[in-house]
């Protein structure tokens, strides 16, 4: 198990390096792809198969997508910076050392004290079942019932996010061209 | 993309599964992992599949630009309609125990809370599947400038 662990995390970072390091978008959009799905594989690790399928789904698969179709309308390489990467490398060491700061405190993985074993008040747990008519999974009882303000509420930003990306990409009416299906299939 | 026959028959044997996968997801997300974000964008993925390789009049076709549009709506207000019915049969906002009913209980129909968060990840997913759908045609209906 051990030996999976590390090798995900390894694998991680040396994408996430690789991604970096590279010019191509093209190819960083490849691994992007491959960084999504090593998280997804990481997130099964941690027995959470809904964010699992979500990182999949989201991750490898639309992003990468909508990334392509961006890079079509855009340029395939990046440009090379100009400017001294010293103060850039300076700020990401420092907020890096931050971080990794910050996780000396936290318990350990997977310790009963941690506060995501103990602060949702265990009783959503025991008593999720019965209050749900025998729905054994508590995670969607806390999501869609005990919590059905946030869950609306997420929807809602769900909604405004899509109307705001079509107000800012579509098309006007009059330059759609679906009209003319069989020359459009012929170029793409 | 009519030269890559492989590529065309796997999708077209791999969709169905995909949509069947994303509905298990929505439907069964009471009981195992999953629910309605999860469920909208597996089966949004299927859908933009089906875009990459036949193109995009031809999933424009399946899922035309005017439906999907209304249904990013319509979601959110199957989710807070939800909200509303509970109201109005005298309950609080999105407390789905009023929903309680004893319609063909041998069928074991979705009721009480079972129904309101059946009925909330529906909305869920209806609107996630259709925001991702029309971002998907919103970039690849745009030609390079």
């Amino acid at each position: 198990m051990n030996l999976i662990v590390f090798a995900l995390l390894a694998l991680l970072a040396i994408t996430a390096v690789a991604i970096a390091q590279l010019r191509e978008l093209w190819a960083v959009i490849m691994f992007t792809g491959i960084y999504s799905f090593l998280s997804a594989s990481w997130m099964i690790i941690l027995d959470a198969p809904d964010v699992a399928f979500t990182e999949a789904a989201v991750g490898a698969g639309i992003s990468t997508v909508l990334m392509l179709s961006t890079m079509a309308l855009t340029g395939k390489a990046e440009d090379i910076p100009r400017k001294s990467s010293v103060v850039p490398l300076f700020v990401v060491i420092v907020t890096g050392a931050t971080l990794v700061y910050g996780t000396l405190d936290m318990p350990h993985f997977g310790s009963p004290d941690a506060p995501v074993q103990v602060y949702p008040d265990p009783s959503f747990v025991e008593r999720s079942e019965a209050d749900m008519h025998g729905l054994p999974n508590v995670v969607t009882a806390l999501l869609a019932s005990y919590r059905g303000y946030d869950t609306l509420g997420e929807t809602t930003v769900v909604l405004t996010a899509g109307i705001a990306v079509l107000l800012i990409l579509r098309k006007n009416e009059d330059e759609q061209d679906d009209t003319a299906p069989l020359a459009r299939n012929k170029s793409s | 993309m009519t030269g890559f026959p492989i590529i065309r028959i796997i999708t077209k044997l791999l969709i169905p599964y995909i949509l069947l996968f994303a509905f298990y997801v929505q439907f069964h997300g009471d009981y195992g992992p999953g629910g309605g974000f999860q469920a909208g964008v597996i089966f949004a993925s299927g859908l933009i599949l089906y875009g990459l390789v036949f193109g995009l009049h031809a999933i424009k076709k399946v899922a035309p630009p005017i439906v999907i549009e209304k249904c990013m709506a319509l979601g959110v207000l199957i989710y807070a309609g939800t909200g509303v019915l509970t109201m109005a049969l005298g309950g609080k906002f999105l407390d789905y125990s009023v929903l309680e009913h004893d319609v063909l209980p041998h069928w074991h129909v979705p009721s009480g809370q079972h129904l309101g968060i059946f009925l909330v990840e529906l909305g869920v997913g209806i609107t996630v599947t259709a925001v991702m759908t029309m971002i998907f045609y919103a970039f690849a209906g745009r030609k390079q400038v």
